[in-house]
């Protein structure tokens, strides 16, 4: 380290987390995952994994206070608790599988404002985010429509647009390319790959992972059972077969040639 | 529901009671019916001067006369039960053409349907020219409670998703060869229903967490600043005004 800079702190850190409902049943057993800044990591695991418990754990939604946790969730450096939730809910933009869970306006300009005037934004400064979030996604001529006259494709990316325009250290993505066809499949690569954000991608889609994420982490049983590259990840069969992780019928990812 | 039900009682154009600001518009179809409702039911001459004024403002709005009377149809069960009151109130009799009637009955059928009547207009003439959007934000600029505006606009947006719940669900239904026929098949209904219902409450859970991800604490940021000049307060108080004027002339005849 050279004396006078000091590296960005990594944008997600999650240090021995565990956690139990409620009920009793046990969903994370000690998670330990480190995601720097800039990265696009993929989160694969079969159904049942904890994926999604994971993930409202990146925002404080699980944690203390529901159920029995252990272990540290910090956001670039900052730790995940009640004291600083509005921020890190700032920070974390999770972008749920269903676009109509997550675009509750009654139309879109109003939908991607709605988390930076929570935040305190007004007037034109709003309206700039807004616009610009929009733009980022390609969606900005369709500001003014409701979502649910939207196509599912469109109205996933406005999902993007709506964290967004919160300026996140991090995107969350929970099963991006779930019910779209192949083009509308396509053009959210694009959207995703042309973010300068630290993005993770909680996904079954094997190929779409190898597309977009240099880098992968299997969560299996509760704990993180694998942390490598994509690729290596997808050719090792026998660590593939042992997590429920199947390839789409004659896609080879050794065959591919990824972007370094 | 939704946007669909938005599209079919709104009426797009650009009249100066479109253009007015929608908690105006609230406010003087409100004070409209108030003074309507307070007029003597004696004063018929007053009804009519009301229902001109209506006509007035349907003009100004270029609404249509074919269209406002098909919306008023919306008041035909309350008038069904008018037209019972002068056969089955108590008091003295009167003979029209041949059949006994109740004077009181009689003339409360006539308060209803009149009253009602201006009523039921002056509340088209509001939707069919302010948006079902617009409406929530002046009722919010009303002051109404924050809560029930939030309730009223989740509905408009979820509506229509919900409604297409419904039509998928219907759909699966008939694929497997089942039509509702008779009371044999309620409970299929039923179990239907308890199933939407349930699907719904869940999506509402997912919605809440969507909401709370991204800074929501329970109050809607106010994104939209709606705000009346004097003169637009004065023009859409000339409607409740006017019909007050009559009102007072009525009381003192």
């Amino acid at each position: 380290m050279t004396p006078g800079t000091t590296p960005p702190a990594p944008s997600l850190e999650v240090e021995g987390l565990a956690y139990a409902y409620p009920d009793g049943h046990q969903a994370l057993f000690g998670v330990d995952l480190t995601v720097a800044r800039g990265e696009r990591v993929a989160l694969l695991g079969p159904n049942g994994a904890g994926k999604t418990t994971l993930v409202l754990h990146l925002n404080g939604i699980l944690g203390a206070g529901s159920g029995s946790s252990a272990g540290t969730v910090r956001v670039a450096g900052l730790p995940v608790g009640k004291r600083h939730l509005a921020e890190v809910r700032r920070r974390v933009g999770i972008v749920f599988q269903d676009p109509d869970d997550q675009l509750f306006m009654p139309t879109v300009r109003e939908d991607v404002a709605f988390g930076p005037a929570a935040a305190g934004l007004r007037g034109e400064e709003l309206d700039d985010t807004v616009r610009r979030a929009l733009e980022r996604v390609g969606m900005a001529e369709h500001a003014d429509r409701p979502p649910h006259h939207l196509s599912f494709g469109q109205r996933r990316r406005v999902a993007v647009a709506t964290v967004l325009a919160m300026e996140p250290e991090i995107l969350v993505l929970d099963e991006p390319s779930s019910n779209l066809d192949p083009a509308s499949r396509r053009e959210l690569a694009d959207v995703l790959r042309s973010l300068d954000v630290t993005v993770l991608m909680v996904t079954h889609d094997l190929p779409y992972a190898l597309e977009l994420c240099p880098r992968s982490v299997v969560l299996s049983g509760g704990v993180i059972a694998a942390d490598g590259r994509t690729q290596e990840l997808l050719c090792d069969t026998e660590l593939m077969r042992r997590h429920r992780l199947e390839l789409p019928f004659g896609f080879d990812p050794s065959s591919v040639t990824v972007p370094v | 529901m939704g946007s669909g039900h938005t599209h079919k009682l709104y009426r797009h154009g650009t009249s100066p009671v479109h253009g007015m600001p929608p908690h105006c518009k609230i406010a003087a179809v409100f004070g409209f019916v108030l003074v309507v409702v307070s007029t003597p039911r004696e004063a018929f001459w007053a009804f009519g001067a009301y229902a001109l004024l209506l006509a007035g403002v349907a003009a100004a709005a270029r609404i249509p006369p074919g269209f406002l009377l098909k919306r008023l149809l919306v008041e035909v069960p309350f008038v069904a039960f008018a037209l019972l009151m002068p056969f089955v109130a108590e008091g003295p009799r009167t003979e029209v053409l041949g059949v006994q009637l109740s004077v009181s009955g009689l003339w409360g059928a006539w308060n209803i349907l009149a009253k009602g009547t201006l009523g039921v207009a002056a509340s088209v003439l509001l939707a069919s020219t302010t948006e079902l959007r617009a409406l929530l934000l002046g009722l919010q600029r009303l002051r109404m409670p924050p809560l029930l505006v939030q309730i009223a606009s989740f509905m408009i947006r979820y509506g229509d998703v919900i409604a297409d719940e419904m039509r998928r669900m219907r759909i699966a239904r008939a694929s497997r060869g089942f039509e509702a026929r008779g009371i044999r098949h309620w409970g299929v209904l039923g179990k239907t229903a308890g199933a939407l219902f349930i699907r719904s409450y869940e999506r509402g859970e997912r919605v809440h967490l969507a909401m709370v991800s991204r800074g929501y604490t329970g109050t809607m940021p106010d994104l939209h600043t709606v705000s009346a000049t004097r003169a637009q307060w004065a023009h859409a108080a000339a409607l409740p005004a006017a019909a007050l004027a009559v009102c007072l002339i009525g009381w003192t005849l």
